[in-house]
Formats: structure tokens, sequence, C-alpha cells
């Protein structure tokens, strides 16, 4: 701990770059809407973009001057770097495909995009933080956005539904996290990672390993709920399937990764040495989190709904890296984030454009026919499930891959043998996504579809050329996790 | 790059040039599919001299690092068991694409690129020595199949489609953790390095390791075969199919199963397929006869022959598992007999659909009064397929039954009955379909075979002729290859002891230390 005040070094604000970039573009975005009339929105649409490139290119110049910043509050090092630049792409993407959305429902505003630029802020500082107050204002500052962006369109029942789920549940979890941290604090003295790592060895922490298990499992159910975990995902489909489709694509993606980010950081290095004892924790975690996932996903209609009882499935394979807790299984996570992202974000695009107005077309039935009326959008959405399936030279299969490995590597046989049997379930629902688009005759739906706009069309090819390339040469991304996953201690 | 690199290139860059095909120009594809097919096989024979000249060993190597870290290369290569099966697999995609012509009129560029990928995966298959390789292209030949029935097959054709892609990639997903494991204790996955690990002793994988690790691979292979009680896909997936599908399905893709047994299963994990081997030859014994007996009672043509696949590929499985020379050097035989006799059987009942539009054996009667050169090409198939001597499955039965034979003479004794049953099941669907009164509806629509429908037929007839007769073509270089899988099939097996000493090996008491 920091034991007499002194101001920050320049150092240190140039590693805080990102953040106060999108912050002041966010405020920025909020005055601008109030100052320019009605013709005017597409500009703050253009300048979120703006400030996320700026803050990738601060997150890259940041990542090149390594360090802790903030009397140790904040550590950049090569893991907060990545998991930066991967929430800013998800950022990037998300705003690209809501543009069209927004403006078909009537609802586009600069406070939109602020919400977005405030959540990502909220979310890199999570990726950074080193110090459990740090992770808490990180978690709120993402998670306040991200309700408020569940219910952004305040007229809709559905998005109000989602938002006060997403707003009473979220809320419960992070008091469990702030127990936690309360609980950490009166065991070793700090909320900084290193220093409670360094507590734990202590003999007289040490000799009481049930409280400091107490403490860890407080913790651990904030993070699952974060990023739906069993038996903490309840929320998930109901959130995601009343959230407006290109916020679903963001909340899926961008806050998960952050949390998985905070997760692997907390577990990593604050509990590092008690791995023997949260490992059955988060295998049985991970295992529940599969299982519930795919099987409640085998029946559902409704294609936003599936796609989440499928991201809680994703969410329990990156769980099983994160059982493995290695530096391999790190790799491995981080890998399989940056790919999911890609993933889940081409498919929720597809879904924000195909739905019309008022979400009007979201079953999977109404998308009969996709392949005969739009061979293209049919073909790239068909790159995106068969990257979900895991289907060999897509991103998704070298994620699985990686992570099966890693666990294979940490000798965790079942659980590996489980989740890989868990990913053959997932393919028949992935699978009547497409037997609908391709087999079925069109219907209503398909035939008075439009082409999507050029920002939708930008996230699809986007989104597919990074699965393809990372299907091809996963080394372009799994060197850079290789570099990064080393916690800085 | 050499021929082999550009054997597994060409079909890809069909595959994605048939997709830049203006929708529009139909005849454009198909022009495009047929042309680079026919040159792809004729480039293909350009791997047969060199590999038979040599006798054993591996060909046509080419090893590169694919990825990094973990080591994954591109490390293809062929040998004689390989060679013959890639040759049929390019073999079977220009004869595919003909029988394909006018029967598909609906998304042609999709059809067309599909078959070219999926004979990139087919190759890519046969000719990976390097175990993710090998997953790789194992998973990318279900993509295409999947459309190919799914699109173009018949009434219940997305039921058919989804069982045959969740049936395989429940297995292999098994088969992928196995791969992992292998990797986690060699290092790598490159098929022959693990191999020369295991021939010098520095990789020993004790009992418990082979088991699990055995079935895996087996499993995967076995819902390939399909092996009874792994098959109820493969009628499914048959009926279902479009003529081409069935054909490319039934002659390569099933032998994808049994090759892979052949390749790994035997050579890695010698032990466990010795010791598991009574309870596989039993489910094959069981689907020789079951499969033929179900074939019998079929009232629909395209599901008769594939029960009598079911009852074939019993026969290869037979082969393998029995250890010795004939067994495998049949059942290498056999793959390709089947390939070219189920094959032509089903693009034979495929004319028939396209003519009558039906597949239900009642449906038919009296065709070779209407359709004389059908029905020959019929005749002979049906021939072949029953195992006459002079044509093809006379000499792969016959090898597999001695090998058998060697191995346990009852297993000879109880799979000659399904050579039996294949002769009632195939002459009386024969006799209903071709001979006897002719009904009207026969009679109006079935017409003789076309030009373009007899060049696709004669290779298969040729060939039926050929491998009856001058076996040597095939076997010297397959038995080399199978010589060698063998060999390495004694590597790192405790009943070594067994063998050389049968009279003993009651006594010998002694197998769990490793």
């Amino acid at each position: 701990m920091a034991t007499s005040f002194a101001f920050p070094s320049a150092q240190e604000y140039i590693r805080f770059l990102p953040e106060m970039i999108l912050i002041a573009a966010g405020t920025l975005s909020m005055a601008l809407e109030g100052l320019a009339g009605d013709g005017h929105r597409r500009g703050t649409a253009f300048l979120a973009i703006l400030a996320i490139l700026a803050a990738s290119a601060g997150a890259v110049y940041a990542g090149a001057n390594p360090g802790p910043a903030f009397s140790d509050f904040l550590i950049i090092d090569g893991f907060a770097t990545f998991f930066r630049l991967l929430i800013l792409t998800v950022g990037a993407l998300s705003v690209l495909c809501s543009a069209s959305y927004f403006t078909r429902e009537e609802a586009d505003s600069g406070e939109y995009y602020a919400l977005i630029l405030y959540s990502l802020a909220g979310q890199c500082i999570l990726a950074t933080a080193n110090e459990l107050i740090m992770v808490f204002l990180g978690l709120e500052i993402s998670s306040i956005a991200t309700y408020i962006l569940a219910g952004y369109l305040r007229n809709d029942a559905r998005n109000n539904e989602s938002a006060i789920k997403y707003f009473l549940l979220g809320s419960f979890a992070t008091a469990f996290l702030l127990y936690g941290v309360a609980w950490i604090y009166g065991i070793t003295g700090t909320t900084n990672l290193s220093g409670i790592r360094a507590a734990m060895a202590e003999p007289a922490v040490a000799s009481a390993p049930w409280i400091v298990g107490g403490a860890a499992a407080l913790l651990f159910v904030g993070f699952a709920f974060k990023v739906s975990a069993a038996p903490f995902q309840a929320w998930t489909p109901d959130v995601y399937q009343g959230a407006a489709a290109p916020v679903t694509a963001f909340m899926s993606a961008g806050p998960k990764a952050a949390a998985f980010a905070v997760f692997i950081r907390v577990f990593l290095t604050g509990f590092h040495g008690m791995g023997d004892r949260w490992e059955p924790v988060v295998w049985a975690s991970a295992l529940a989190t599969m299982v519930i996932g795919n099987f409640a996903a085998l029946t559902q209609q409704n294609i936003k709904r599936m796609l989440a009882y499928s991201s809680i499935a994703h969410a329990g394979y990156v769980l099983v890296a994160v059982t493995a807790h290695s530096k391999v299984g790190t790799e491995a996570a981080m890998f399989y984030l940056a790919a999911y992202a890609f993933m889940n974000i081409g498919a929720f695009a597809i879904i924000s454009h195909f739905a019309r107005k008022g979400e009007k077309y979201v079953r999977v039935d109404d998308l009969a026919g996709l392949a005969a009326r739009q061979p293209v959008t049919a073909a790239l959405f068909t790159v995106y499930l068969l990257s979900l399936i895991g289907v060999p030279l897509t991103a998704g299969f070298f994620g699985k891959f990686y992570i099966f490995k890693a666990a294979l590597d940490s000798n965790l046989i079942w659980l590996t043998v489980l989740g890989l049997l868990n990913s053959a379930v997932a393919a028949y629902y992935y699978l009547r996504i497409l037997v609908v688009m391709y087999f079925h005759e069109p219907g209503e739906a398909v035939e008075s579809a439009t082409p999507a706009s050029f920002g939708t069309q930008v996230v699809l090819w986007g989104s597919a050329a990074a699965i393809l390339a990372l299907g091809f040469f996963p080394s372009l991304l799994l060197d850079f996790a290789r570099q990064s996953a080393t916690l800085m201690r | 790059m050499n021929l082999l690199d550009l054997l597994i290139a060409l079909p890809a860059a069909g595959f994605l040039a048939a997709l830049l095909i203006p929708r529009s120009s139909e005849n454009g594809v198909r022009m495009l599919a047929l042309g680079l097919s026919v040159a792809i096989f004729l480039l293909s024979l350009g791997l047969v001299g060199p590999v038979s000249a040599a006798g054993g060993g591996r060909h046509f190597e080419t090893n590169v690092p694919w990825v990094e870290a973990p080591s994954i290369r591109y490390h293809v290569g062929i040998d004689g068991l390989s060679l013959w099966l890639i040759v049929l697999s390019t073999l079977l995609t220009p004869v595919c694409v003909l029988i394909s012509w006018r029967y598909i009129d609906k998304r042609v560029k999709e059809y067309y690129a599909f078959l070219l990928l999926l004979e990139c995966g087919m190759i890519g298959v046969f000719a990976s020595l390097d175990l993710f390789l090998f997953y790789v292209f194992w998973e990318v030949t279900l993509v295409p199949m999947y459309f190919l029935i799914g699109i173009w097959g018949h009434d219940r054709r997305i039921y058919a489609t989804v069982k045959f892609f969740l049936y395989t990639m429940a297995g292999s997903v098994l088969m992928l953790a196995a791969i992992i494991y292998l990797y986690t204790r060699t290092g790598t996955f490159d098929y022959t390095v693990i191999q020369s690990l295991l021939a010098t002793g520095r990789l020993t994988l004790s009992h418990a390791e082979q088991a699990p690790l055995f079935w895996a691979f087996f499993v995967a292979f076995a819902i390939k075969v399909p092996l009874w009680p792994l098959h109820t896909w493969l009628p499914d997936a048959h009926v279902e199919a479009p003529t081409a599908g069935s054909v490319m399905l039934a002659s390569v893709m099933l032998k994808m199963g049994t090759y892979g047994i052949m390749r790994f299963c035997l050579p890695l994990f010698g032990n466990a397929a010795r010791e598991f081997a009574p309870w596989i030859v039993a489910c094959s014994l069981i689907g020789i006869i079951v499969g033929a007996l179900v074939a019998m009672v079929q009232p629909n043509m395209k599901k008769l022959v594939a029960y009598s696949s079911v009852s074939h590929l019993g026969f290869v499985v037979l082969g393998i598992f029995s250890f010795n020379q004939p067994g495998l050097d049949g059942a290498a035989y056999q793959m390709l007999n089947h390939g070219i006799s189920t094959g032509a059987l089903f693009m034979l009942v495929g004319m028939l659909y396209e003519r009558r539009h039906s597949l239900e054996i009642a449906s038919y009667g009296g065709v070779a009064s209407v359709a004389p050169k059908l029905t020959a090409l019929f005749m002979i198939t049906t021939l072949a397929s029953i195992g006459l001597p002079v044509l093809n499955n006379f000499v792969g039965e016959f090898l597999v039954l001695q090998g058998a034979a060697l191995a346990n003479f009852n297993w000879a004794v109880y799979a000659a009955t399904g050579v039996i049953l294949s002769a009632c099941y195939m002459l009386w669907m024969f006799q209903r379909a071709f001979l006897g009164e002719t009904p009207e509806a026969v009679r109006r629509h079935v017409g003789d075979i076309n030009m373009r429908e007899m060049a696709a037929m004669a290779p298969m007839v040729i060939l039926m002729v050929w491998m009856g007769v001058w076996t040597q073509t095939f076997l010297g270089s397959i038995g080399a290859a199978n010589a060698r899988i063998l060999e390495q099939s004694k590597v790192n097996v405790e009943y070594q002891v067994r063998e050389a000493t049968p009279a003993a090996s009651g006594a010998q008491g002694v197998h769990g230390g490793n």
C-alpha cells in the first residue's frame, strides 16, 4: 500500500490513456447531443468509432509502456492490453451494427453511444484493475451503463423487463462481490492483489483456509454472475432476449470478456496459492454451465434466446480453461473469448438487421429459405455457426482445441471428455439454424428482407474474415495471447 | 509442391472458383466441375507409378509447419493403402458430376462447389500424416455432405442429414480428445514421429492408456464404417441423399472409417486392438449377417443397397481384425471393390429413379424388355456385388475369408453365410425389378441409358473386371503397405509372447505389466 501521497507521473497517465479517451468522448457526445439538431445524429456514431480507434491506439501505446499506475491500483501488462483491445474491438463492431438498427427503431441518439463508451471504459478498467476496489469500480461503471443499454428502448416492454432483471440481479451479485472484498480486507488488511497473494502465504492466514475460502467464494459468486456461469446464469436468457439485438451482441461479448479477464486475474494472482481448493468448485461450475447452456438451447424457438443459452455454454468452455489454472489455460481462454466475440457479434449483427422494426422476426423459423434469397448473408451466417459448432478451419475450432488441450495438460480428463461431448450436443441447435436457412422454402420474413446497411456489412465481412483467418492461421492471435498471458504480479 | 499437394489444392481451388461463377451460367459450373475433376483424376494416376514401383514406404511427402505452437504440421504422404483410396475418390468425383448433370437442377453452383470441397476433404483424409491435419480433413468432409443430403436429398432429408452430422460429430470429438492426449504424451501430432517413438520404445502406452485411446479412435471410425450396432444413420442418409451423395458416401466416406482403423488404430494401439478383437469381430459378424437379412426384406432399392453396405463393410472389419496379411489385404481390396460395385449400384438405382421416380422395387418389373443396356449393366454389377469369380468382390471376399479362417475358422464359417445371403437378396431384387411382366408405367417412363450415363458407368464396369482378373495391379502396393501396418501393430504389444508360442498361451498368465 502506498504510504505517502504523491502525484502520479505522466507515465501513469499514459497507461490510463484509453479510459480517459473513452470517458472524454462519451461526455462529449452527450454534450453534442444537446447542441446538435435532429439531423446530426449520425455524427455521434462516427465520433464513437473514432474514440474507440483512438482508445485502441492508446491501449497499444500504453501496452508498450507496461507497469503499474496510480499507486498500484491499475496494472498495465500484456494481459490487460490484450483484453483492452478485445473489448474495444467488440465496442467498435457493436457500434457499427447499432446505427441502422436504432435509426429503424427511431431511437438513434447520442446517449446510446455515450453509454457504450462509458461501459467500455469500465471494462477497460476491469481489464487493468490490480486492486479489488478498482475491480468493484470498473464493474459498476461497466454494469450501470449496460443496465441502461439493456432497457434503452424505453417504450418497449421487453427492454424494460430485461433492464430491471439485469439491474436487480446484477446489484445483488455485486453486493456479494463487495462483501467478499470486505472479508478479504478484514483477513489480509489489503485490497491489492499482490498484497493478498503475499498475505495468503503468511502462517496466520494460511492456518484459517475456510475464512479465505469463504471470501473467495463470495468473489466467485460475483464473477460467476457476470460471466453467466452456473448456478448464477438464470438471468442471461431473459436479459439477452429482451434487450435490443445490438445491445445483446455487445453484452454477450464485451462485459463478458472483461469479467473473465478480472476473474482470471483475481483467481490466478490473489488466490493462486489456493488453486487446489477452488479448482473443484470451478470444475463443477464449468461442467454445469456447459450442460445447462447446451441442453436448454436445444428446445429454443427464439434465436436470441437460443444464442443466450449458447453464450452460457461458451462461458462454460472458457471456465474449463480457467479450471486448468495454468498459463496455457489463460492463453486458451484469451483466444477463445476473442474468437467467440467475432462469431457471436457476427450472428447478432445478422439478427439485428433481419429482425426488422420492433424485432418482429426473431424466431428460428423466420430465417426459412434465407439461402435462396440472400445467399451471401446466409453463407456468412454459416461461417459463424460452423465456428460456434467448432468445425475445423474456423476460429471456434482452434478456440475449443486450445481450451481442451489446456485441460488435458492439467490432467482434467473427465472435464475434457464431457466438454467435448457437450460440443457435439451443441451442434444440434446450431445446425437447426442451418437447416432452416438452407433446406426450407423462403417464408414471408425472408421475402421481405432488405440488404444490410453498410455498417452491418462491415461487421459481417469483418467477423467472417477474422474467423476464417484465425481458423487457418491461429498463430496470428495465439502468439499475441501467449506473450500476454503472463500476469504481472 | 508435389503432385499430392496439387491434388489437395485443386479441388479446393475449384470450390472457390465454382462459388465465383455467376449463378446464371449453370452449364459453366457443370463444365468447370467436370473438366477439373477429370483433370484431377488424370493427375492422380501419376501417383500410381512411383508408389507401385517402390513397394512399401511413403511417397510424395510434404512436411511444412502450419501452426508453430502447439506444433501442427501440414504433413502429407501416401503409401499403397492410401494411393488407391485417393484414386478411387478422384475417379468417383467426375463420375458423380456426370450422373448429376441433369438430375440436379436447383442451386447448381453450390452443388458442384460442395462436391469439389468433398473431394478435397477425402483426398486430404487419405493423405494426412499429421493427426491434427487428419482430424481437420475428417471434419471438413462432414460439411459438404451435410449440405449435399440436406439440400438436394429426398423427402426425409433433413432428419437424415442432421442424424448423419451428429453421429459423426459425437464420434469424432472423442477422437479429438485422444489426439490431444497423445500430444500431451509425445509433444507432437506428427504421426510418423509418434510411430518412430513407439518403434524405438521411447514411447510406451500402458494398458490403462491404450484401452480408452483405442476406443476413442475406434468408435469415431466405427460410426463412419458403420459397424453394427452404430450403423443406424447409414440407411437414412443413403436413402435420402441424392444419387451422387449416396455414391460418395458409400464408395469413399465409409472407407474413411476402415482406413482410419488400419492406419491408426492398429499401429498405435496394437495391444488394445488385439485385446478387443473378439468383440469387434463379433460385431462385424453380426453386421454381416444382420445387414444381409435386413437387406433381404427391404422393399426400397436404395435401402436394400444401404443395408448390403453394412454387410459388406462387416467383411472389411473382419479382415482387419484377423491380424494377418491375407486378412488386411482382403480388407483393403474389399474397400476398393465395395466402392466400385456399390457405387455402381447406387448409380443404376439413381438412373431408375430419374426415369420412374420411385425407389420401390414393387414399382418396377420387366425393365429388361425396355432397357436392355441398363439391365445388362445392372446384371454385371449385381454379379460383382455377390462375389462371382472373375469379378472384383470375389478376390476381396476370398482373401478376407482366408484371413479370418487363419485366425479362427468359425469366423470364416459365419462370414461365409453373408456371401450366400448377398446372392439371395441381390438376385431376388434383380428378378423382381428387371424380369417378368412389364407394367404400363415402366414401359412408358423407363428408357435405356444414354451416352452420358454410359460414360459414367463404363469405368466402373471396366474396373469390376480388371480388379477381378489383374489383381496384382493393386494388391502389390497394398500388400507392401499392409505388411508395414502389421509390423507396426506388433510394437508395444504384450501379446507378442502369446503369438510366438500359441500352445503356451494358457500358461502365460502375466500380461498385466508393461
